[in-house]
């Protein structure tokens, strides 16, 4: 009798899907990282890295898969102050998912070229905009560091005007909420539960750091597709 | 209803509105909002920081000099810049020792919380007031007022506001805290939210569906003469909008991550049960009744 509640119940998580799939509706699981959590010590504690990463951003995600199934039913109800209601909810956990999305990719260990700047086209284009990585490393500081509240700082190119920008966006918000044309190349995660549990309430020293690890081989591969 | 503020006048134009606001309501309108409007008028003139300053020439609130007893006018004289005596604002502790809310709020937590961030905030904003003349002579109420500037806060709304909320914070909380309020701030309770669950799962509610960083308060309105939960982002406090708060909840995250990681529930529910002090929120509420009349008090009739 075990056996078969067993096999019900997994048929009908697999009908559940299987309906969600007809619908068109496609949920988002919890991306894995290249490399293990300690791999980014002593910039950021495995400690933090797990949890950054297997209880917020999980937890922005299945936040989000909520929100797009209600908006999901509000739009085929044709309920609009329901669709309205849920913006807040997805512009909130949709930016979670996608901005930490990113925000792995922008993180290599130092072996794996984490910290190495970055050659070609995106290097010469920071010495032209910022005059060198280090001015330019020294804005993100300073605005990562002013930003109040929860937030992050952002190195983006536009691409309609081809040229970088630092920008800085809060809470979760996308960086496509500060302009619709900005390609995100590096992010830095300032909200608090990014490095309270080893720098406490020292966000600068937390900054300085992270340039460590950043993986600044990605950003040049995103770079030169919007600016071949 | 709206107003518009320019430099010297006031201009009151109310829409078709049906609330009544009375004198005293539209005074203290006034000079909120006359005072950020001085301030921003003296900021706009050359402003000579030689000259001695005339504290009464910004504070709106003041009755003019004439008016003034002797003793009164000449203490308007001993100025900052002459006597070279400046005061600033210091670091309160919390009413309580660090270890006294264990297990519900770690000593780690409160030595970083209040040792490190509300520290910083002090430090920032005397380095602020030591540079601005202006802002020096202000109540910090006033402060706050002035430099939130009507919805478009200055650099010094965040470190002044978060003195404030920090110094409310810890003494909206105590050892042994969390049970039920008593007498009439319960009475009160009951009535706004129907019951005392009501009214936790509502503070609860708010709590875990603020996005960011923020607060939680209760407050009394003043206007609608009532309680009600408010949620506000990063430092804004409810004294910009002039309610009168009575408990606050940090959601910061620096407030519980050493203590709960990202288990914001688990603070909440903790905060309710085992740290929250009702009689600090009772007191308040007294003090509140002086500037707000909530309605007669029941005697009974022997």
């Amino acid at each position: 009798m075990a056996l078969r509640t067993f096999a019900t119940r997994k048929t009908l998580g697999e009908l559940c899907k299987f309906q969600q799939q007809v619908r068109g509706l496609q949920t988002f699981t919890l991306p894995d990282l290249s490399y293990d959590y300690g791999a980014l010590e002593p910039a950021i504690s495995g400690e933090i890295m797990q949890l950054h990463h297997q209880k917020h951003h999980q937890t922005y995600i299945t936040n989000y898969n909520k929100a797009i199934e209600q908006l999901d039913d509000a739009i085929t109800k044709g309920d609009a102050s329901t669709a309205v209601k849920l913006q807040s909810a997805i512009k909130f956990n949709g930016g979670g998912h996608v901005n930490h999305s990113i925000f792995w990719k922008n993180l290599a260990p130092a072996r794996e070229g984490g910290g190495e700047p970055p050659h070609g086209s995106l290097g010469s284009a920071i010495n032209q905009s910022f005059s060198s990585l280090e001015k330019l490393i020294a804005k993100m500081n300073a605005e990562g560091a002013a930003l109040q509240g929860s937030g992050w700082v952002w190195l983006a190119v536009d691409k309609e005007l081809k040229r970088l920008v630092v920008e800085t966006t809060a809470n979760q918000d996308p960086l496509v909420t500060k302009g619709p044309s900005l390609v995100p190349l590096v992010g830095i995660d300032v909200w608090e539960h990014a490095y309270y549990l080893q720098y406490k309430n020292v966000r600068p020293d937390y900054l300085k750091n992270i340039w460590k690890v950043i993986n600044w081989k990605y950003a040049s591969q995103v770079y030169e597709k919007e600016c071949p | 209803m709206s107003w518009s503020c320019s430099s010297n006048y006031l201009c009151l134009s109310s829409s078709s509105s049906s609330s009544l606001i009375d004198s005293h309501e539209l005074t203290r309108i006034n000079n909120r909002c006359k005072l950020s409007c001085e301030y921003k008028e003296l900021r706009r003139k050359d402003h000579d920081t030689t000259r001695p300053i005339n504290i009464c020439a910004y504070n709106g609130l003041k009755p003019p000099s004439h008016e003034l007893g002797k003793w009164q006018r000449k203490k308007d004289y001993v100025l900052k810049k002459p006597n070279n005596i400046s005061a600033y604002y210091s670091l309160k502790p919390p009413p309580y020792k660090f270890d006294a809310l264990e297990p519900y709020m770690s000593k780690r937590t409160i030595e970083v919380h209040w040792g490190k961030h509300h520290r910083g905030y002090v430090e920032s904003l005397n380095k602020f007031l030591e540079q601005d003349d202006l802002l020096y002579g202000c109540t910090m109420n006033e402060l706050i007022s002035v430099t939130y500037n009507n919805g478009n806060p200055l650099p010094e709304f965040n470190v002044a506001a978060q003195v404030w909320n920090h110094d409310f914070f810890w003494e909206s909380m105590q050892p042994g805290g969390g049970n039920l309020p008593i007498l009439g701030l319960l009475q009160q309770i009951e009535k706004d939210f129907g019951s005392f669950t009501n009214f936790r799962e509502e503070f609860i509610e708010s709590a875990l569906t603020l996005f960011g960083s923020g607060w939680v308060w209760l407050v009394l309105k003043r206007n609608e003469k009532r309680l009600a939960i408010v949620q506000t982002t990063n430092a804004i406090t409810p004294l910009v909008w002039d309610d009168i708060p009575l408990l606050s909840l940090d959601m910061w995250e620096h407030a519980y991550y050493l203590d709960y990681k990202n288990n914001k529930a688990q603070y909440a529910n903790v905060f309710m049960d085992h740290l929250v002090s009702w009689n600090a929120a009772l007191a308040r509420m007294a003090r509140a009744q002086a500037f707000v009349n909530l309605g007669e008090p029941k005697i009974p009739v022997a």
